[in-house]
């Protein structure tokens, strides 16, 4: 299947990323031909195969619900491009 | 001292252990040998005072008897691991500045081992290529480039800093990751053996994460001990990660025998692929004969499904990326573009911050994520990865191990193969089966190009049955006697 300038819209908007409508073509282009690549994947018979998500069979390690490492606000801003207080500012979320 | 970063890793352990010299000496040598060798751009960022901090603090603990495993060895470390208070950038406009405030814990462990840090490891950005060319700092020469070229070589990628620090003798050995290939197609272009463990193996906590479920750090060195001394002092069960396996760690150098009477060898006929140079096949025949001869029983063996790897890494690993990076929002850490409204803010920095392959990838993920799609691609290529790795599970009811070359070519020139994507994913032909399947593989350099330029031959073992693929891989390692220097070495 191809992508056409729209879906490459569509996609970056869900993606966050903003593609300026000259890079529109170029960029259908080549998601077009990865994803013709990837269809070979059509010719292959998996009814019946289970998804695999994880390659390691183990049961998840569970722990005790609590905090191990807490009382770190200025470690946990110091990469913060903005911040006051104690919290990180943000650009307004809500007009 | 003069000539102290040609040691192999288990050498200079040794002379710091009889006090031949010190760590401070070992480690400057390497620190000369890295602004000999700016031209190579094989780090983002130096720390030669931390390193002779460290250095001296190990020349105490070797003093005082309480030296680790790594005491006083200087080591590389690939710009994906975060390392507290050392600017970690995963070769990223992005999180250019980002500096950690904790450490990941293959580095913590290397640390505890005594291991002392040169510096961080240039690598394509947050690890998507083949070929280092795609890091927002510049890629990284090849140090088998040879001289007078016009273009260099790439060193591979994504770990192409470090495995060219290895290759140049600037670091005695480097950490990596692989995903699909990042640390085993860099040590073939670059001559060094470079190791991806079992998934598992390593803890991922502290590694900026590209694709979760395939993502494994590994060492780099220039022999078979000295990877099999680092990845000892890597693995282990860590609670931080919640896919860190709960298994022992064997001591790997321990496993190294170069007994492989009787280890049944098996070579996958898919891996025979059109267009395969003549000497890289007459390498991999020349690679069974040499653990024949030692007694090793070969026998052809089928992956069937070993031809929809490829793509089926390329919606896996995207769609993985694609949910990974969502982190990379300006909030946070990292760079933030100015914007009106907040979805104007995530979109400009995102756009600024993630270079073209990234942006690509992560625009193929969200795609194959969406609605509508995804079963049609993100569930068939699951189904299609469990038939991968069934394939190996019923090769290893034959053999202990399997031989196949590492990557399709030798090393090539910088550009030739940046304008087509699909072309450059084909470098990992060899080694993302083995990722999406969770095994080990290592690459060993093997044999010299007609245009002299390094070959590796990979082997491929159970889950967590590295002890065996390394001892594969010493024996490979001394009937192969690989002692080619490259032109670029400092």
């Amino acid at each position: 299947m191809s992508l056409d300038k729209a879906t490459v819209a569509r996609i970056a908007r869900l993606a966050r990323i903003d593609v300026p409508e000259k890079r529109r073509d170029a960029l259908a282009a080549e998601l077009s031909n990865i994803v013709g690549w990837v269809e070979t994947l059509n010719e292959v018979d998996t009814s019946g195969i289970e998804p695999m998500s994880s390659v390691v069979a183990m049961t998840p390690q569970r722990r005790p619900d609590a905090v191990t490492e807490g009382d770190q606000v200025d470690r946990v801003l110091a990469n913060a491009p903005d911040s006051d207080d104690g919290y990180f500012v943000v650009p307004k979320v809500v007009e | 001292m003069a000539g102290l970063n040609h040691l192999s890793l288990a050498d200079a352990r040794d002379g710091l252990r009889a006090r031949t010299f010190s760590s401070v000496e070992l480690t400057q040598a390497h620190l000369d040998a890295i602004e000999k060798a700016g031209v190579l751009n094989a780090f983002i960022t130096e720390t030669p005072d931390q390193a002779l901090a460290m250095a001296e603090a190990s020349d105490g603990r070797l003093a005082d008897g309480t030296a680790g495993p790594l005491e006083g060895l200087p080591l590389a470390i690939k710009d994906l691991f975060c390392t507290e208070g050392v600017e970690t950038t995963a070769g990223s406009h992005i999180l250019e500045g980002f500096v950690p405030p904790y450490e990941s814990t293959v580095s913590a462990k290397l640390w505890q081992a005594g291991g002392v840090l040169l510096g961080k490891a240039n690598l394509d950005e947050f690890a998507m290529g083949s070929s280092n060319e795609t890091s927002y700092f510049g890629g990284v020469v090849n140090p088998w480039t040879p001289g007078g070229a016009s273009v260099p070589l790439v060193p591979g990628g994504s770990s192409g800093g470090s495995a060219a620090a290895v290759a140049a003798g600037l670091a005695l050995g480097a950490v990596g990751t692989d995903t699909g290939g990042s640390i085993r197609q860099p040590a073939a272009f670059c001559g060094v053996v470079g190791i991806k463990p079992t998934y598992g193996r390593c803890s991922r906590w502290g590694i900026v994460a590209f694709a979760s479920s395939l993502d494994q750090a590994g060492p780099f060195a220039r022999s078979v001990r000295d990877s099999a001394i680092l990845l000892s002092a890597m693995c282990g069960h860590d609670p931080k990660d919640s896919t860190s396996a709960p298994e022992a760690v064997p001591d790997f150098e321990r496993a190294l025998t170069g007994d492989v009477k009787g280890l049944r060898v098996g070579l996958p006929k898919e891996y025979r692929v059109d267009g395969m140079s003549g000497e890289l096949d007459a390498l991999w025949r020349q690679g069974a004969e040499w653990l024949r001869a030692q007694g090793a029983e070969v026998v052809e063996v089928s992956l069937p499904h070993t031809a929809y790897a490829l793509p089926t890494y390329y919606i896996i690993a995207p769609a993985e990326a694609s949910s990974n990076l969502a982190r990379y929002d300006g909030m946070r850490y990292g760079l933030r573009e100015a914007g009106t409204r907040l979805e104007e803010v995530y979109s400009r920095t995102r756009a600024e911050g993630f270079g073209a392959e990234v942006q690509r990838r992560i625009l193929i993920g969200t795609y194959v994520l969406s609605a509508g799609y995804y079963d049609a691609y993100y569930i068939k290529a699951q189904r299609v990865r469990a038939l991968i790795a069934r394939d190996f599970t019923n090769a290893f009811e034959q053999v202990d191990v399997l031989l196949t070359p590492t990557a399709p070519t030798a090393a090539f020139e910088t550009g030739a193969k940046s304008n087509d994507p699909v072309a450059m994913y084909l470098n990992d032909v060899f080694t993302v089966p083995t990722s999406l399947a969770g095994l080990p593989g290592i690459s060993v350099p093997a044999g010299l190009s007609a245009d002299g330029l390094p070959l590796g031959l990979q082997l491929i073992g159970r889950a967590f049955d590295e002890a065996t693929v390394l001892n594969a891989a010493f024996a490979l390692e001394q009937a192969a006697g690989f002692d080619a220097v490259p032109p670029g070495r400092v």
